[in-house]
């Protein structure tokens, strides 16, 4: 019993708990679109692009953290909706535009950190996430707007299944698809800013994709797949911690690791059951 | 606040004036124009590439014409909310978690408006619609335990809920086996019953003549639309297939042209 409660005695474990859970849900749900609309290499993408907008925020503010998550969340939001602009209107490939912007926008926040000194061990926290930092401020942001992003979300739930599934029957039906899918990418980017703190920029499409594609392997229902993802999600945050706590390693890279494991699991159980 | 449109029941279901769509820099479509009466079953056939694919989605509203007009009771497809649009088969995503009767509700959608979750009329309506299709006790099945029959009832289906007036379907028959499709087509005989317009694209010439009360042959341009025995014709069909054509034992002309994956406009 000690071995469980024992770093729940720690305010920081209690707050890096919640934060660890509530983000897990939140990618969870999102996470669910992201992965049956095959939009995972936009999240990735969209995770590494808000590094210059933090960066800036990091080097403006000197160094505080708790302004960082307004920083990522206005570049999130303006990131994906210029790439959800440049992969419909270019004559290159989407992915190929998406590389390109990504990689460069990746590039210029690494550029503007590393004229600060210290900067190896701040760019890391960006990179992989420091879950175990999370302050109470930031707490009640990741809950506000993470709550946020669920109505939104349960709102236009049939809205945003039925542009998924069939989008010309959306356009028929006359829902305002161009608005619908805007929006989801703005979720989306609301998301990752939420998430920034716990998994980091380079760890963030475990998040999105790793609870929701293992959710996908046991249900065919929309509904379960969100709760089981939301399930794994929640799971990973609280195990990941105690690994990260028992073993020493980054609180961010445990966290997906766990996920991957519950993934393999049921990906190899699935096929055994196959057999 | 999503957009429904009153009909004037004194113009026709839909009608078209001199429409031309222009895809990757060539014309798909070139000066049609035609229209239809409430209730009327069209075949639209033609050769792979004639733009039976771009003509429907075109009368849907949701491929932008370059040129001329597309009517439905006189007001132009992209308010309307009563053109059912049923997919052809391989475009949908059959391992999406969704169950029959949740894509039959996806077409109580523009009805339902936002905010608002389905109610007891909405059941109603699926309910009434899957029974119409004869697939009520798939209800709950995932779509990707339907065998191909049931699968185009499923999105016949979807039409009936959506209180579509005009269906419009993409090759429904393709790669049906005959009891599926002889199914389907009688089904079609009910949907007329009940006042609905449905328009078919297919590549099976004699099923078009012995099933549809008008024919309508393209190839990037109307070549022939009237009634089947005047459409069928060895003259309109060498316009419209070219060289694609050989004579079956009983007398009958076949279109050769198997494949039909590349009209994915």
């Amino acid at each position: 019993m000690s071995f469980l409660l024992e770093p729940l005695s720690y305010e920081f474990m209690q707050r890096g708990m919640i934060a660890a859970v509530l983000v897990g849900i939140v990618c969870a749900v999102v996470g669910t679109f992201v992965v049956l609309r095959g939009m995972a290499f936009f999240g990735d993408a969209l995770a590494h692009t808000i590094l210059p907008g933090i960066a800036l925020g990091y080097l403006v503010s000197g160094g505080a953290r708790d302004q960082l998550f307004w920083w990522a969340l206005g570049t999130a939001i303006v990131a994906s909706l210029g790439i959800g602009a440049i992969s419909k209107n270019s004559h290159i490939k989407e992915d190929t535009a998406i590389g390109i912007i990504f990689a460069g926008m990746f590039a210029l926040g690494i550029a503007l950190i590393s004229t600060v000194r210290s900067y190896a061990v701040d760019l890391s926290h960006f990179l992989f996430g420091d879950v175990l930092s999370v302050s109470a401020q930031s707490l009640w942001l990741i809950l506000i707007f993470g709550g946020l992003v669920l109505l939104v979300l349960f709102a236009f739930y049939k809205e945003f299944t039925t542009i998924s599934f069939d989008p010309i029957l959306a356009a028929t039906l006359r829902l305002p698809v161009d608005l619908l899918n805007n929006l989801l990418l703005v979720l989306i980017a609301v998301t990752v800013a939420v998430s920034l703190q716990t998994v980091g920029v380079a760890l963030m499409v475990a998040m999105l994709v790793t609870p929701a594609a293992t959710a996908y392997l046991l249900t065919n229902r929309l509904s379960r797949m969100m709760l089981l993802a939301a399930i794994f999600a929640s799971l990973s945050g609280v195990i990941g911690l105690y690994l990260s706590y028992y073993l020493s390693i980054a609180s961010g890279a445990a966290i997906v690791l766990t996920a991957t494991f519950f993934f393999l699991v049921v990906f190899g159980w699935r096929r055994v059951n196959q057999m | 606040m999503y957009p429904h449109t009153h009909h004037q029941t004194n113009q026709p279901i839909l009608d078209v004036s001199h429409l031309a769509v222009r895809y990757n820099g060539r014309n798909a479509l070139e000066d049609i124009t035609f229209h239809l009466h409430a209730g009327e079953r069209v075949a639209i056939v033609g050769p792979n590439g004639a733009g039976k694919s771009t003509l429907i989605k075109a009368i849907a509203g949701v491929l932008q014409p370059s040129s001329g007009d597309v009517n439905i009771y006189g007001s132009h497809p992209d308010t309307h909310v009563c053109i059912g649009y049923i997919p052809q088969r391989s475009q949908v995503d059959w391992n999406f978690p969704v169950t029959v009767a949740d894509v039959v509700m996806m077409g109580r959608s523009a009805k339902l408006g936002p905010f608002n979750w389905p109610r007891k009329k909405d059941w109603d309506f699926v309910n009434h619609a899957l029974e119409t299709v004869e697939i009520s006790d798939l209800a709950s099945r995932q779509i990707s335990q339907l065998s191909g029959g049931q699968q185009q009832r499923m999105f016949i289906a979807r039409a009936i809920a959506q209180e579509s007036e005009l269906m419009l379907m993409d090759e429904p028959l393709t790669g049906l086996d005959t009891p599926s499709q002889e199914g389907i087509l009688n089904l079609l005989d009910r949907l007329k019953q009940e006042k609905v317009t449905v328009m078919v694209a297919t590549h099976d010439l004699d099923q078009a003549a012995s099933h549809f009360d008008r024919v309508l042959l393209l190839n990037h341009r109307i070549v022939a639309f009237d009634v089947p025995q005047n459409v069928m014709q060895t003259n309109n069909l060498i316009q419209a297939y070219g060289g694609r054509l050989r004579s079956t034992e009983n007398g009958n002309v076949l279109a050769v042209d198997d494949c039909c994956d590349d009209e994915h406009v």
